[in-house]
């Protein structure tokens, strides 16, 4: 999938690494890295978008891994961090936007206006909010050439928008993980550990796939991650699709710290027809932290798991 | 600093305008704004007579049109904006870049205010605001700490407005969709949180019960005060303890921040609450008014008189105020 690819009606969906969400010791990122390289996915997205304080990995070691995954024939794409608050955190989002070498998911507006000023072409992620053919036609304006859907729009949106989609500008959505659905200037695993953010001592290191808040009657409910708030269960776009992936360019799959090689095959045999999404989707139930979702595909609220259309008829 | 005070319905607009008001923004009857509630806002009629009464005695009027619409509800916001525009309200306030780009075409000279939802934490998001729309004004969310609002002010191309007073968001406003996971509508889709259809109580032995489509928000003994189901700000369990994971019920007060938020140069002072009461809100705009005129006649010697803090203790949400983000010890 390169970026100055026109998206094409039939052609089979890539498939894309979302970022790693999470704050992994850097021997645990490198491996994961590793398997990748060899991963069925075409495109992965490097680089902390939660928060400026987690750093398992310098900036020369991303630069060095992702020249290692582009060599493995991946495209790279830097994500930047989604809530800019102090100055630092601007002056690394201006590094980054001003190394020509990767293409970067803008995740803040901060980053559009840096990277349109530079005449750069980009990714917008899920949360610039560009829910509506309008608001695409500004931001490809601006530069966009692949828009990542909201993550609360559904398949009737995705439906209206790619009708749409100006030709330069591609369509990704996001197919699998927990949702990353909420940033906050507080940090709510410092909290839990009844830390002060200034003095978190990375308590987020302890949790591979977040931290886990139950109702007060036991239900895995949503997932801490700093200053970022997730679902507990975990989005699976092939429990909402079963005849087939939809005609998007592109679909993420967010990273989990077990089984991702299992999950990408199972995406890779989906887009391939070698299975049906609904079968699919059933053998990877057991390999989610909290179960599944699939509401916000379907129309619904976002936990809801409902039947696909299919089964309904 | 203007003060920017809130009006659900004309008898809200009256008030803030009659206990000395800036400006009061309001909010039209549909999915259009980020107060979408039952028996809230402003048909076109009450807005003229509201615009009418408020331009009489020198009070601004700004309407926000601040959800994110999506392709099928489009024309919706399109005639929100002309019906502003029509009307001759002083500002818009939007968040979503189509909605802006449209009123920057079809009504260049009403002025447009970035709205708190539109998300801007920095100079460099607010320049690509600036330089494709002309806003004249960006309301900020309410995540940044004093040392970094400062630095905000200083470097943006347009005038700031910051919250003073009101329900606190935890979230960044514009990036939480946690109402849309657990109800199927968000503030940025529906201008709604936590809605009130889908909240549930439930009288059992173990107490009284508040479900938001069926998930158990919070849990009272007897003689506990119930407050209603924002899911962020319910009681949960997280390492095997339960309490207030994300959020207390607090609100945000900045009045004794008032010299400092004057000397770095914020423009307006914004009092959230166009869901609450005329009442709230004559309340607070007596207050404010008070201490912004105290301030502005020797913010040096400012200090926030007791009964004002006792009128705002009065009508806040929760137990306890808070500066919020302003002060980094939130953070």
């Amino acid at each position: 999938m390169n970026m100055s690819d026109t998206h094409s009606p039939a052609s089979m969906p890539g498939l894309a690494l979302g970022p790693v969400l999470y704050h992994w010791p850097r021997e645990v990122v490198l491996d994961f890295y590793a398997m990748v390289a060899d991963s069925p996915a075409e495109i992965v997205y490097l680089g902390e978008t939660v928060c400026a304080k987690r750093r398992s990995l310098r900036r020369d070691d991303w630069l060095a891994l992702a020249r290692e995954l582009a060599a493995a024939g991946k495209e790279v794409v830097f994500s930047s961090l989604a809530l800019i608050e102090a100055d630092s955190e601007l002056r690394s989002l201006r590094r980054l936007c001003e190394d020509d070498a990767f293409t970067i998911e803008a995740n803040d507006m901060a980053a559009v206006s840096i990277l349109e000023e530079r005449g750069r072409p980009f990714v917008a992620g899920a949360t610039l909010n560009l829910y509506h053919p309008r608001s695409i036609a500004v931001l490809a304006r601006a530069g966009m050439r692949r828009w990542v859907m909201p993550l609360e729009l559904s398949r009737r949106a995705f439906a209206d928008i790619r009708a749409a989609l100006p030709e330069t500008v591609a369509s990704e959505v996001f197919a699998f993980g927990r949702l990353p659905l909420a940033y906050s200037a507080r940090c709510f695993t410092a909290r839990a550990h009844d830390l002060p953010k200034d003095d978190c001592q990375l308590r987020c290191l302890d949790d591979p796939d977040g931290l886990l808040l139950k109702t007060r009657e036991g239900d895995d409910f949503l997932v801490l991650n700093g200053i970022q708030t997730q679902s507990a269960h975990s989005f699976n776009l092939m429990a909402a699709e079963v005849a087939g992936p939809p005609p998007a360019d592109v679909l993420r799959l967010s990273p989990q710290s077990r089984h991702m090689p299992a999950i990408l095959a199972a995406f890779d045999d989906w887009r391939h027809g070698r299975a049906g999404g609904g079968e699919l989707a059933a053998r990877l139930e057991d390999l989610l932290p909290s179960g599944s979702c699939n509401g916000y595909w379907l129309g619904g609220a976002g936990m809801q798991r409902l039947p696909t259309p299919a089964a309904q008829a | 600093m203007e003060l920017v005070c809130p009006a659900g319905n004309p008898p809200a607009l009256k008030s803030a305008v009659d206990h000395g008001a800036g400006a009061v923004y309001i909010g039209f009857r549909d999915d259009t704004n980020a107060r979408h509630f039952a028996g809230l806002n402003f048909t076109d009629r009450q807005m003229e007579e509201g615009i009418r009464y408020a331009h009489a005695r020198g009070v601004r009027v700004f309407v926000a049109i601040n959800t994110y619409p999506q392709a099928a509800g489009w024309p919706r916001w399109q005639a929100a904006v002309e019906r502003a525009a029509g009307l001759g309200v002083d500002a818009l306030i939007a968040a979503d870049v189509g909605v802006l780009d449209y009123a920057y075409e079809r009504a260049p000279d009403l002025h447009r205010h970035l709205s708190v939802q539109g998300s801007a934490t920095s100079a460099e998001a607010i320049r690509f605001y600036h330089r494709h729309f002309d806003i004249r004004r960006v309301v900020l969310p309410r995540v940044l700490s004093l040392r970094q609002l400062r630095r905000v002010v200083q470097d943006s191309p347009v005038p700031v407005e910051v919250f003073g007073f009101g329900s606190l968001c935890v979230m960044v406003e514009g990036r939480c969709l946690l109402s849309s996971y657990v109800t199927g509508q968000s503030p940025n889709t529906c201008g709604v949180c936590s809605p009130a259809a889908a909240v549930r109580w439930d009288e059992t032995p173990a107490g009284r019960d508040s479900r938001l489509n069926g998930v158990l928000i919070d849990r009272y003994g007897p003689g506990e005060h119930a407050a209603y189901p924002t899911l962020c700000k319910g009681r949960f369990e997280v390492r095997g303890q339960t309490g207030y994971a994300i959020e207390q019920p607090t609100s945000l007060n900045t009045l004794a921040l008032l010299p400092e938020l004057a000397e770095m140069g914020v423009a307006a002072i914004k009092i959230e609450g166009r869901q609450r009461s005329p009442a709230y809100v004559a309340q607070v705009t007596r207050v404010w008014r008070a201490a912004l005129d105290a301030c502005a006649r020797d913010p040096g010697s400012f200090r926030p008189r007791p009964d004002w803090q006792a009128v705002l203790q009065s009508v806040s949400e929760g137990a306890q105020t808070t500066f919020g983000a302003y002060h980094r010890s939130w953070q």
